[in-house]
């Protein structure tokens, strides 16, 4: 009985997906990553590149998009043909949130804790867009620093095992520790495109990647 | 682990589980088994992982229980799944991509001051109480 109801729930998984590549819905394309790797700020290199607004306010501060944020229908042209996504920019996942790292940030610790209880309900959400409301993920990372990370394995394998395609960013290239090789000795399997999405370096090719792989 | 609680005021409790204890348990009953643990301040060690759904919905689950009067999170550490397991499309088709990971371990992030691991060794060093 398992049995036939994992099949019959496969076989409607499989055909859903064939079918949804014929939608003429926008896909829904999840930015993901740790917290401050630049996520934002990939979001809003995006949508104002392509729409003229905004996704959100970028800050150095860990957690400052508590929210998933959606950018709706932005239409990104490649070699004379339009691709359309909407971009969710989802809260940094991590698996522990303290309030009194906010302290150090000048916040009083009303504030910080405010901002703690809204990070970990951020990250839920995340979460749960990731399980159920994404079709396709741009994983972003840092890559002044280490991508062995539990949280970068995880989520990758957590990716993987939905069968989303996926992107992954290597960001601030612009900064002088950068190392992009580090990102994909880490995670060989998926292609890796390096950026600096707040200096703009390199957006041709990522805008030729999502159109690829999202398209 | 609520059924041999020992009385413990200063030492750190590793609860050891097997893969044949957790194997009929349900995802959120892992989840639970393992979160209690945690909040108690235990180490948790299983000798089985859990599936890539199983850690989103920890990560999850683990996010509606911080507080900032004492629990802060998780820390967890696993060895990788194995990548000479079968996944093409027919392994996809009948639900088997599901591989928990290996050995993992889990603890509050509050008493483990790093968690670090390699490819054969995985690491703690926990903060006395």
């Amino acid at each position: 009985m398992g049995l036939f109801a994992d099949l019959r729930d496969s076989i409607s998984a499989v055909t859903a997906k064939l079918f949804a590549g014929e939608s003429e819905d926008p896909k829904r394309i999840g930015i993901y990553g740790p917290p401050n790797a630049g996520k934002t700020t990939l979001a809003n290199r995006i949508a104002r590149d392509w729409t003229g607004d905004a996704v959100g306010p970028e800050s150095h501060i860990p957690h400052e998009t508590r929210r998933a944020r959606r950018k709706e229908n932005v239409e990104i042209e490649r070699d004379g043909h339009t691709v359309s996504i909407d971009i969710v920019d989802t809260p940094g996942v991590t698996t522990k949130v303290d309030y009194e790292e906010f302290l150090d940030h000048d916040m009083e610790k009303d504030e910080a804790v405010r901002r703690s209880r809204e990070a970990t309900e951020g990250v839920a959400e995340a979460m749960h867009w990731l399980r159920e409301d994404v079709d396709g993920v741009i994983y972003v990372l840092d890559s002044t620093t280490d991508p062995f990370t539990q949280v970068n394995t995880m989520l990758i394998g957590i990716i993987e095992s939905r069968d989303l395609p996926v992107l992954i960013l290597a960001n601030k290239t612009d900064l002088e520790d950068s190392k992009v090789q580090r990102i994909r000795n880490a995670f060989p399997q998926h292609e890796t495109i390096e950026l600096s999405a707040l200096e703009g370096e390199n957006m041709d090719e990522v805008y030729d990647r999502i159109a690829e792989k999202f398209g | 682990m609520a059924e041999q609680e020992p009385e413990t005021d200063d030492g750190v409790q590793l609860d050891l589980i097997s893969a044949e204890r957790m194997e009929n348990k349900t995802s959120m009953e892992k989840i639970r088994m393992i979160l209690d643990s945690v909040h108690d301040g235990d180490i948790v060690v299983l000798e089985q992982g859990l599936t890539p759904d199983e850690e989103s919905k920890l990560i999850e689950v683990t996010m509606t229980e911080i507080n900032p009067d004492g629990f802060t999170g998780i820390e967890i550490e696993s060895f990788p799944r194995s990548e000479t397991k079968e996944s093409g499309f027919l392994g996809r088709l009948m639900g088997k991509d599901e591989d928990p990971a290996k050995l993992t371990v889990i603890g509050p992030a509050n008493q483990i001051q790093s968690l670090h691991k390699d490819e054969t060794l995985i690491s703690a060093l926990l903060k006395r109480k």
